[in-house]
């Protein structure tokens, strides 16, 4: 089997006993984008040589007697959205276009450390403000199911390289789903770790309150190690949680939910939601009842407040963060001919430098703050926050986890909603709360729609530090999932 | 009636520092008069006996140790800048003529 296939557990393994070498597999996985990624534009910066380096770096350290980590030498496609000292980091904007950070991110060092091999940096929305790359400055990602769709977002070039088998591996954040959607578009795992449970130091800010880095992959277990990997309490990040990494591995491991109590949120499908979501909802729902598990119907009536509190708090956040884009320390400057003054200059360099999407949250969040509307918008939402806090909160009581399709459509074509600003939110209308609350929350793929073929996704949610809950489940469904479809859902991909 | 009108919009484009065209100014009006409309729901339910939440933690006022340790070279500072002169980033200028 090609060393593409394989999954990073695999492939540690292998390194580490010498099978093969780091610089094999991370050769082979440059190869894998050379020959792909001309259809789907999942990487904006390919690190081939510093990729290399890093991996014969670790063969040796291997040669050298050194003990090697689970994923040491294992490829990894990192988000555009995480500061690297040695790549450029632009955050899908033209405003950073050719930035190179003085500094690593948390994220980014703690792969460095985990010995992981980084292969470049990933397309995304403009500061991750979107839910399918077509945000990007640099062009749209396309899912490898159907190159005509969108491959999700914001973190839709990380879902893209790992189902299209560039990198076993890749990072996403996520504010209001943009890791969950783009691995159910796209067949994949992907995870949001409770707020403040993964790093957001040197993380380019969308809304701080919200934001949560977080692992893709091809599997559950894989997912969990990559994790594990760059968890953990940082002192760089004020609001990262001083308290152990849960469990997550061993949950992966372990994929059981004979006796658990799941609930199934009430207020999520129905009208809105495509057919073959629901009955791929309905099928998991089966499944785990066969596997155990003791599921009821649940009702959290905030729920459905959560697309606009999110689209208010958000856009204030972002408001205020995207101000230090000025044009004066980094990035793009326009209009320093001396005949304009320095607010002018940044007026323009901001005109120029920011797209749609991000110049309309910034005015969003700009009057959502304004006085005479701050108690009505941005302090309303603060209060379907707590309400929505308090839905999960009732909730835990009577179960341990709560399920619910990861996004109420599969993956839609690319240009139908790029200009329905309503509608490409809709996008995120079932993994908003996850974000709002701090929980952890986790997507796995759950079969394929009837009337297009295409992936979908079902989320698990956990409270608070609770993410080994979300492996737990997603590893138990996966296993008995794969074993009804012969395999991983993704050899149902159409070649590339 | 719409929420939000295009001298709104030129205001928030003007307090945002966005330079926006007059005919994007047309085109935002509209968009964001329909999110705002969308997005007022949330008065519908927030009562005044709801504290407002602005963070999911309970955590005020966190420090780490007061150590003192490495940071940017003035060079490193300034690699990414548009402008640099003597050591410093030069921007345009912020007084008036008067000043």
């Amino acid at each position: 089997m090609s060393l593409t296939r394989k999954t990073a557990a695999e492939l540690g393994a292998l390194i580490a006993s010498g099978e093969v070498s780091a610089v094999e597999v991370t050769q082979a996985h440059l190869d894998r984008i050379a020959e792909v990624d001309g259809e789907i534009h999942a990487f904006l910066h390919v690190a081939a040589d510093a990729a290399l380096e890093q991996a014969s770096a670790i063969d040796a350290k291997r040669a050298a007697g050194e003990r090697l980590g689970p994923l040491a030498g294992v490829p990894v496609a990192h988000k555009d959205v995480f500061t690297t000292k040695d790549m450029p980091t632009t955050a899908g904007s033209k405003i950073l276009e050719g930035y190179r950070p003085p500094y690593d991110a948390t994220i980014t060092a703690r792969l460095r450390e985990a010995g992981l091999v980084i292969l470049g940096k990933t397309n995304l929305d403009e500061f991750a403000m979107g839910s399918s790359t077509e945000n990007s400055a640099y062009g749209t990602t396309h899912n490898p199911w159907d190159l005509g769709r969108i491959p999700g977002g914001s973190s839709g070039g990380s879902s893209a390289a790992v189902a299209s088998y560039q990198a076993p591996l890749s990072t996403g954040t996520d504010t209001g789903g943009s890791i969950r959607q783009p691995a159910a578009v796209t067949g994949i795992v992907g995870m949001k770790p409770t707020y403040g449970g993964s790093s957001r130091y040197g993380v380019i800010a969308f809304a701080s309150s919200l934001d949560t880095p977080g692992p893709f992959a091809r599997n559950v277990l894989d997912a969990a190690l990559l994790h594990e990997a760059f968890s953990g309490h940082d002192v760089m990040d004020t609001t990262s949680i001083h308290s152990e990494v849960p469990p997550v591995v061993e949950a992966a491991r372990r994929g059981d939910v004979s006796g658990l109590r799941v609930g199934v949120v009430k207020e999520f499908g129905g009208e809105g939601y495509q057919a073959g979501v629901l009955a791929r909802f309905q099928d998991s729902v089966e499944l785990l009842e066969s596997l155990g598990a003791k599921v009821v119907e649940v009702s959290c009536p905030s729920f459905t407040y959560a697309l606009p509190a999110y689209y208010l708090i958000a856009p204030s956040e972002c408001s205020s963060n995207l101000a230090r884009f000025d044009g004066m320390r980094y990035g793009l400057r326009v209009g320093d001919d001396g005949t304009h003054s320095a607010e002018e200059v940044m007026a323009l360099t901001r005109a120029a430098g920011f797209g749609a999407e991000v110049k309309r949250r910034i005015m969003l969040g700009t009057y959502a703050l304004s006085s005479g509307y701050y108690d009505a918008y941005y302090g309303s939402a603060q209060k379907v926050r707590t309400l929505i806090a308090r839905d999960f909160e009732a909730a835990f009581h009577q179960v341990d986890v709560l399920i619910s399709p990861t996004t109420p459509t599969t993956a839609f074509p690319i240009g139908e909603r790029a200009d329905d600003p309503m509608a490409m939110y809709l996008a995120d209308l079932c993994t908003i709360p996850a974000n709002l609350a701090g929980n952890a929350a986790i997507s796995v793929p759950c079969g394929l729609a009837d009337e297009d073929g295409l992936p979908v996704g079902l989320q698990i949610m956990a409270p608070v530090l609770g993410d080994d809950r979300c492996y737990r489940v997603a590893a138990a469904l996966e296993k008995a999932f794969e074993s009804r479809w012969g395999g991983p859902l993704l050899k149902e991909a159409p070649a590339l | 009636m719409s929420a939000i009108t295009r001298d709104e919009v030129a205001h928030l484009a003007r307090l945002s520092r966005l330079a926006l065209a007059d005919t994007e100014l047309d085109h935002y009006a509209a968009q964001l008069d329909v999110i705002i409309g969308a997005v007022a729901r949330v008065a519908e339910v927030a009562t005044d006996d709801i504290p407002p939440s602005s963070h999911a933690l309970p955590l005020t006022n966190v420090y780490r140790p007061d150590e003192v340790r490495r940071c940017l070279t003035p060079e490193q500072a300034l690699a990414a800048a548009p402008a640099v002169q003597d050591s410093r980033f030069r921007v345009p200028r912020i007084l008036g003529e008067e000043a």
